[in-house]
């Protein structure tokens, strides 16, 4: 920009009238060069996401008006039928329910570990890189595997946690049967798999806390526990509010764990386990009434956007008790 | 097909299935045959002469690739556990028809084959051949008009009558050409029957199993009274077969309205089971469960109904234990599972698919798919080869297989309508039986829960 400011002044007083200089091929190529490129690199992210993204969202939209017959690619226009219906549906609140205490069982529970354990695995132990990579090894294994092990545990008659329980005297607790015990079930799944993932990502950030922080906290007479609450959390805040985000998007979308919860996949039969993600996967590929699952799939966007921003808000105010207004900007410096 | 899980359409299919490692060996023959082809371009077409079958041969020497899908395990090219399979259906045609070439792909599940299916159906892009489970054929049925109409005079009486009449349409269309089926007969523990005192020979628990639901019931009473322990696996499991007795349990076959409320014998069926439960007869093990197979192993219920492809699967689950087959089934005879092959309507070479189709199900092709994976044929012809009627199965005792389920698939005498809502409703039903056997409703809690279920899909 600063090579175009001469060119701006006024014509030179007197004599014949001075032209303005032309540009010159090269400059005018450098001049789009600054202008358009930036542009240009991020094209191919927003051509793949329109095509494979935005366009599903929008037909999703499309389809969602109408009683959609997917075979014959063609459907009526119905207004708000399939939201009226969905809305009114008994399964939708149970697997609205079911979604939240599954992803509040899950979430608070596996960030609250996650963050301990980066917090021990961010001390100077033997064998580092042994015992990091081994926090990832569940995140590895397909979440069908994870299944599979789990509800040989869970089985309601020859588990392994009721033959346990038998065993001490207490009786069985009826996983596939019961509200709650499914959910915390279906929960420790998602938590094996994704706790170490999430331990992980929040011990980069608390190795990029610097140590001098810590050591003039030491000097001030703050204990263990106190340099976590007031050097490691504050300074981890950025990465703590994405892994919170990322995590409540996940939560709400459960769905490999449910749908391999029983040999049946749909939930239970008193819809005790069935999630939103599942619902809307029934109302799709098991009724076939893909007008109504694409409804489904918007009301699941909205929920995740509007619960999304409650949720940064939440957080923000949360871990920044402390410093109320100038949170902005301390995640500026910290970054 | 031999699928784990053929109740249910929807259920998770953990099955035994293989994935397709015979796309390879398909597409290396083919490359080799067209290689070959190439070759002998300008010999005389002597060999489509030799075409056997029912069909007289593409005379045709344009070449041409077919592609055939299926899943689980139709028997028709590849290997098993114990090795390559002993007839390799696909090269075997291709050696009868010089100018096809046949790319043959296999789907791990017959889920994945069902949402690819109906993904493409509309605007095109499936195989040729496409095989179909009677699970979801009456989904298929909806679109019969986007189907190929393989009906051919000459390939009459070459199935059974209930197998051809699931797959013809209201205009008289036949959409799919019968691969196997699922006769049902009863298995039973052998230790669990003499442990409740009752007569364990295979002749006396045929004899005292030959009756109606009725009779089964008071059977399993008699059984669960003298021993502590549910007689059958679960009521879903018994739902199944008492539903396929039934001309049309949940629609009218004239206007596809829904009647399943209205239905006496729906109902009845209803109580009869939902007594069950609260006689102790059913052990309340979900089918394909965790607890379900160690049951099996466990003696914790002492029949089942039993397709032909189940025998494998007690084996499985129960490899120490002591088990047999009843030649006979309550009520009448009854099928579960089977398949179909389809022919989409808008592929490129719908003739000679048609024709591939015919001769894959042709009762010699579909006897030695049963000489290489027990799919269990539904050809009568087919039943009757030696190689059929000379199966015998170890772990049952010696049992003469072969000629049971043939007697079993001769006793199926009904093909229950099955129209657009019939698995939304049967759903609801299996659920409504669940929440009786877990205890979560009463019997009129539950049935009200269906009717409010049922209601919501007209």
């Amino acid at each position: 920009m600063t090579t175009t400011t001469p060119q701006t002044q006024a014509p030179a007083p007197g004599g014949h009238e001075r032209r303005r200089a032309p540009l010159t091929w090269r400059q005018r190529l450098g001049r789009l060069d600054v202008k358009l490129s930036p542009y240009l690199y991020i094209a191919p992210f927003w051509i793949v996401f329109a095509l494979v993204g935005l366009f599903p969202i929008v037909y999703t939209a499309v389809i969602s008006f109408q009683d959609w017959d997917l075979v014959r690619n063609t459907g009526t226009y119905t207004g708000f039928e399939n939201f009226q219906f969905v809305l009114q549906d008994r399964e939708f609140w149970l697997s609205l329910r079911n979604t939240f205490s599954i992803f509040l069982l899950s979430s608070v529970p596996q960030i609250i570990i996650a963050t301990f354990i980066a917090a021990m695995l961010d001390k100077n132990i033997r064998a580092k890189t042994f015992w990091r990579m081994g926090v990832l090894l569940p995140y590895v294994v397909a979440p069908v595997a994870v299944a599979l092990i789990f509800s040989n545990m869970f089985g309601d008659r020859y588990g392994l946690i009721n033959s346990v329980l038998n065993d001490f005297g207490i009786d069985s607790i009826r996983w596939h049967v019961d509200v709650i015990p499914s959910h915390f079930a279906i929960a420790t799944m998602v938590n094996f798999r994704w706790t170490g993932y999430n331990a992980l990502i929040l011990l980069a950030a608390m190795q990029a806390i610097p140590r001098d922080l810590y050591e003039a906290a030491a000097i001030d007479g703050a204990g263990t526990v106190r340099r976590f609450f007031s050097v490691t959390l504050p300074q981890i805040r950025p990465t703590m509010i994405f892994v919170i985000i990322t995590s409540t998007i996940g939560g709400l979308q459960i769905f490999d764990e449910p749908r391999m919860y029983d040999t049946n996949g749909q939930g239970g039969s008193n819809h005790q386990w069935e999630t939103i993600t599942l619902y809307l996967y029934n109302m799709g590929w098991v009724d076939f009434d893909f007008g109504r699952a694409a409804a489904v799939a918007w009301i699941l966007f909205i929920i995740i956007v509007a619960f999304g921003l409650l949720n940064f808000v939440i957080t923000q105010r949360f871990i920044a008790s402390d410093t109320g207004a100038k949170a902005p900007k301390r995640k500026k410096v910290s970054q | 097909m031999l699928t784990t899980q053929q109740y249910g359409h929807k259920g998770v299919n953990v099955s035994l299935s293989r994935r397709k490692t015979t796309l390879g060996f398909a597409a290396g023959a083919a490359t080799l045959a067209l290689a070959l082809a190439g070759c002998s371009d300008s010999s005389d077409p002597e060999s489509s002469s030799t075409a056997g079958g029912t069909d007289g041969g593409s005379t045709s020497e344009e070449q041409i690739t077919l592609t055939l899908a299926t899943f689980n395990q139709f028997g028709y090219s590849g290997e098993s556990e114990g090795g390559d399979y002993q007839y390799d259906l696909i090269a075997e045609y291709e050696e009868l028809h010089p100018n096809v070439d046949i790319v043959y792909n296999v789907a791990d599940t017959s889920n994945t084959a069902r949402e690819n299916f109906f993904t493409k159906l509309g605007p095109g892009g499936l195989a040729d051949v496409e095989a179909i489970e009677v699970d979801w054929l009456p989904e298929a049925m909806q679109y019969s008009d986007l189907l190929a109409d393989l009906s051919n005079s000459e390939l009459d009486g070459r199935w059974l009558q209930w197998k051809t009449d699931a797959a013809t349409d209201k205009d008289g269309r036949l959409i799919g050409y019968g691969t196997d089926i699922g006769p049902e007969a009863i298995c039973y523990n052998v230790d669990a029957i003499d442990a409740a005192g009752m007569d364990s020979s295979p002749e006396a628990m045929a004899a005292a199993l030959d009756g109606d639901w009725d009779n089964f019931m008071a059977l399993g009473k008699q059984y669960s009274d003298a021993t502590g322990k549910g007689f059958f696996e679960e009521t879903p499991a018994i739902l199944q077969a008492m539903i396929g007795q039934l001309e049309a349990p949940y629609e009218s076959p004239d206007d596809d309205s829904i009647i399943a409320l209205d239905n006496a014998d729906v109902k009845a069926m209803y109580d009869t089971l939902t007594q069950a439960t609260a006689d102790g007869i059913s052990a309340g093990l979900q089918q394909w469960g965790d607890d379900w197979a160690a049951g099996m192993a466990n003696g914790d219920f002492a029949v089942m109904p039993c397709p032909s492809w189940m025998l494998g699967v007690i084996a499985g689950n129960a490899p120490d234990g002591n088990w047999a087959i009843a030649d006979a089934f309550p009520g009448g005879g009854g099928n579960w599972g089977g398949s179909y092959l389809t022919v989409p309507g808008n592929g490129a070479n719908v003739e000679a698919a048609t024709e591939f189709a015919a001769w894959l199900t042709a009762p010699e092709q579909q006897a030695k798919a049963f000489a290489n994976v027990g799919a269990f044929p539904s050809q009568p012809e087919a039943s009757e080869s030696d190689a059929v009627q000379g199966a015998t199965n170890d772990f049952f005792g010696g049992a003469e297989t072969g000629k049971i389920f043939t007697e079993r698939a001769a006793a199926v005498a009904v093909a229950p309508y099955k129209g657009a809502h019939y698995f939304q409703v049967n759903d609801a039903m299996v659920n409504a039986l669940r929440r009786v056997e877990e205890g979560t409703m009463s019997a009129d809690e539950s049935w009200a829960q269906f009717e409010s279920d049922v209601e919501a899909l007209g």
